[in-house]
């Protein structure tokens, strides 16, 4: 069998997340990947192999190939290069994309960015666009399902099949907050209750307005190196994939067995463990995609963190909050710390390395680390894309 | 951050993407008759809602035309408040993904019901309508 060469993670940058109309995509992408490059102590002439993950060029803001203005803008021009697309998972699949290329020995050196500008557009377009991100023939063209509204879905047969309660679902949007307002780089800065959850105005029952991630621009860049790199840069202890895995759902929701879970996050999650040799109980700290409140709630399932139907109680209890069983989404999550989806797969990894090497900002946010394991699980639309990233020290 | 700053106007483009429906095109025929319909592998005897014109399963491209009696039960559902540009004139909506008698699961828009009384479990059946130039299908309570 073939054997895959380790890989570090070097270097981390990610943006100001927010509405950023002082930014285009070029330099949204340039504040992160400075970031990362001073991290890792490169410069753009190192890099071999770049990955962009980006899902919305030309469709959410104005360039069609973002890799290349990028690539030119960011000094990486003559490196390898693509443009990865996996909706709401395209920085795990650009970070996938760069990690196999430096894994299968191709290049010692390489980046994936994720990067998405999201606020070009007036909102009802923004959700007209995403709202097409299913299958548009048979789904968005007669009906005009949201994403909000897809989510929506798998929250009233979870709330049936297992009781999971609207409050449950502002818990997570509670806590999500809580960490975000320690979280400089977070889109909300704000605290919010339970009450103020439940009282915000509808946007597909049963979720909230305080259900749903932002609308957010942002950028975030991670540098991979292999050991023979780590050795020329005189890295010490890095932080290591220790291991990735994937799925995929079907295209139309109608396809789907049930509608409590994501089929793609069990998958992935279980090739994950198994290739990192880690369990749940293992991990630190995770960051899981709760791009709407009840999709953490299914992730701590679908994940392993408590069985099925128990996500509610998981959040109740406070055992993903720090201190409890796992800290989950410490960085405020996709819910407070905003959601360009194209970055938010390198966004993740950028806070598991923070996490990992104990470097969080603020300190408050600071997990402690037991076994120096953390998760990353990035869903693309309604679980039709799945990555989840496990990495350690 | 940063509103009020300057920017620049994109050139305005409209897009109308001209979707070939050949292979199921009977589909949109039969549903001006008010009959909707899903294929049935000849190979392997697979039943498909929405129809297909080739088999995933089995690589078969022989299909047989099925009617859908279309009455079936509420697996999940959400009311749309919050629409999407080309949606935003209808008022609210409310979609659904029911499993029909025969197997086969439909996602369609939920009319003529009362928000309150909608839950899953929720007894519904197919219909066909025409609005504008194009015939769709919807779910009506029992």
């Amino acid at each position: 069998m073939f054997v895959l060469r380790k890989v570090a993670v070097i270097g981390v940058g990610c943006s100001k997340f927010g509405v950023r109309r002082d930014v285009n995509v070029a330099r949204l992408s340039f504040e992160a990947v400075k970031k990362a490059f001073e991290d890792a102590n490169i410069n753009g002439k190192n890099v071999e192999f770049l990955a962009v993950g980006s899902a919305g060029a030309g469709g959410l803001y104005e360039e069609v190939l973002p890799a290349v203005v990028v690539a030119e803008y960011c000094g990486m021009t003559g490196a390898g290069l693509t443009r990865c697309e996996a909706a709401c998972a395209s920085g795990s699949a650009a970070f996938f994309t760069a990690y196999m290329a430096v894994a299968n020995g191709l290049v010692d050196l390489a980046v994936a960015v994720g990067v998405e500008k999201m606020t070009e557009l007036e909102t009802p377009v923004v959700m007209e666009m995403l709202g097409r991100a299913g299958y548009y023939l048979w789904e968005f063209h007669g009906f005009g399902p949201t994403f909000p509204a897809y989510y929506a879905l798998y929250a009233s047969a979870h709330m049936e099949k297992f009781g999971t309660r609207e409050e449950d679902l502002a818990l997570v949007a509670v806590k999500n907050h809580k960490y975000g307002s320690l979280n400089p780089l977070a889109h909300f800065q704000n605290r919010v209750s339970v009450d103020e959850v439940l009282a915000s105005p509808v946007i597909a029952w049963p979720l909230k307005l305080y259900d749903c991630c932002p609308i957010s621009d942002g950028a975030a860049a991670v540098v991979l190196a292999s050991e023979d790199k780590l050795r020329e840069l005189k890295v010490e202890d890095p932080v290591w994939v220790r291991g990735v895995g994937f799925s995929s759902g079907t295209a139309n929701l109608s396809r789907r067995g049930d509608y409590v879970g994501l089929k793609a996050s069990v998958l992935a999650s279980r090739m994950a463990y198994r290739v990192a040799r880690v369990e749940p109980r293992d991990v630190d700290v995770a960051c899981v995609h709760d791009c709407f409140t009840i999709a953490e709630i299914m992730a701590y399932e679908d994940l392993g963190f408590c069985k099925k139907g128990e996500g509610g109680k998981l959040i109740r209890e406070g055992e993903t909050e720090i201190g409890g069983r796992i800290a989950v989404n410490v960085d405020g999550g996709l819910k407070a710390k905003g959601h360009p989806i194209g970055a938010t797969g390198c966004a993740m990894i950028y806070e598991l390395v923070k996490q990992l090497r104990g470097e969080a900002e603020k300190r408050e946010r600071q997990v402690p680390l037991k076994n120096y394991v953390g998760l990353a699980h990035n869903i693309g639309g309604v679980g039709h894309y799945c990555y989840v990233t496990v990495l350690g020290r | 951050m940063g509103i009020g700053l300057p920017f620049l106007n994109s050139k305005p483009l409209t897009l109308t993407f001209k979707i070939p429906i050949n292979g199921f095109s009977r589909f949109f025929e039969e549903l001006k008759n008010g009959r909707v319909m899903a294929t049935k592998c000849r190979g392997c005897g697979k039943l498909y809602f929405p129809p297909v014109a080739e088999c995933g399963e089995c690589f078969s491209s022989g299909m047989d035309w099925v009617e859908l009696d279309g009455e079936g039960e509420v697996e999940a559902f959400t009311h749309v408040v919050v629409r999407p540009e080309s949606f935003k004139r209808n008022p609210p909506y409310t979609l659904v993904v029911a499993r029909l008698k025969e197997g086969v699961k439909v996602f369609a828009k939920l009319s003529n019901v009362d928000l309150a009384e909608v839950r899953v479990g929720m007894k519904v059946k197919l219909k066909t309508k025409i609005v504008g130039d194009e015939a769709i299908y919807e779910f009506t309570p029992v």
